[in-house]
């Protein structure tokens, strides 16, 4: 039985990520559960920290585990948990997605993307709300939500100009 | 045609593994607060690899695999435009920077363990983006809504309310509605 903090980073972030259905952002709170309650490898607060440093790289969310397998088990436990958190399912969707292309004109394969889609839109539409009340925590923020997709949708600026200006208002102290 | 209608055909000429590698790459290190506007901007706006309806099934395929979604986008159009290679190297695009920054935005809180006017910052940025993402749902579910009346509209506005408005865990959500979603489009044929 080995049990080096890399195997265990390894194995619980590969079990996690089969399990996590709708992105990183949903298996946070088992994420929490573990790192803080069940293992005892950070604090609370440190948990917090960590979080607001995942959101403050840009990249995919998920980089969150980078920084829990870094402060658990230094570079090492940190490329682990990525690979841990990416590997199986990148393999499930490689494996998926050629199936999928091969079966690009048969009836099921026609019937079950046609269904998916509006299911994923709806959870897209989802997960823009609860971004949208988390971040509009007052009137200005609110607005700067609100000219940003307006903006983002009517004209064909560089959305980063956007996130210059709410970063700009931001420092200010306005939000 | 305003630049609001992607084109009907995306181009069929096949990206090479130095576009996708730079295209992920672009996408993965502007992409605060979600990188899935950035990836639909990338891929149907400005190179036009794929129509906007191509998009949301590629998208929606990798959402209902289980992890990441994003990562597993990468996979999918990887694979799909550049074989096994291709899918490899649109994930290291995806992951690689970010991998980097990350780590050393690790290292300067673990030295200064202060991240006030960094957060000050970003609480500007999230709002930002929450604007983008707003955006970009509006844009996927033009055709769904624009088509002849079906059920996908109303497919698509129950899953809202059963995750945003009803808070239902998504798992359920997925585990119900998608099949039935599934037989609907199989009946209407």
């Amino acid at each position: 039985m080995n049990d080096s903090p890399l195997t265990t980073l390894f194995i619980y972030f590969a079990t996690l990520s089969l399990f996590a259905m709708g992105g990183a952002n949903s298996a946070i709170p088992e994420m929490h559960r573990v790192a803080v309650g069940t293992m005892h490898w950070m604090t609370d607060r440190q948990f917090g920290d960590m979080f607001a440093i995942s959101q403050l790289s840009p990249g995919p969310n998920v980089i969150i585990v980078t920084l829990i397998g870094y402060h658990v088990a230094g570079i090492a436990g940190g490329a682990v948990a990525t690979i841990a958190m990416c590997g199986p399912t990148c393999f499930l969707a490689f494996l998926v997605a050629g199936v999928w292309d091969r079966f690009k004109d048969a009836p099921w394969r026609i019937a079950i993307q046609a269904g998916l889609v509006p299911v994923s839109l709806g959870l897209i539409a989802a997960s823009a709300f609860v971004l949208a009340r988390v971040a509009d925590s007052n009137i200005y923020a609110a607005a700067i939500t609100a000219a940003t997709a307006v903006m983002a949708f009517a004209t064909r600026i560089n959305p980063l100009w956007l996130f210059a200006v709410g970063g700009l208002l931001g420092l200010s102290g306005w939000l | 045609m305003s630049h609001l209608d992607p084109p009907l055909l995306a181009q069929t000429e096949r990206p090479s593994l130095g576009e996708l590698f730079k295209a992920f790459l672009i996408v993965s290190i502007s992409g605060f607060g979600g990188a899935l506007p950035w990836a639909r901007r990338m891929i149907v706006d400005q190179r036009r690899w794929m129509t906007a309806e191509e998009f949301n099934e590629a998208f929606a395929l990798a959402q209902f695999l289980p992890g990441p979604n994003l990562v597993n986008f990468s996979v999918v159009f990887g694979l799909r435009f550049g074989g096994p290679a291709g899918a490899a190297i649109a994930l290291i695009g995806l992951m690689g920077p970010p991998l980097i920054i990350v780590m050393i935005l690790a290292v300067l809180y673990a030295q200064f363990g202060e991240i006030e006017i960094l957060g000050r910052i970003l609480k500007g940025i999230t709002a930002a983006a929450a604007g983008l993402l707003i955006a970009v749902t509006v844009k996927m579910a033009a055709p769904l809504f624009l088509k002849r009346w079906n059920s996908a509209p109303v497919i698509a506005l129950l899953a809202f309310f059963c995750v945003a408005i009803m808070a239902f865990p998504l798992p359920w959500v997925f585990v119900v509605l998608a099949p039935v979603s599934v037989g609907l489009a199989w009946f209407k044929r």
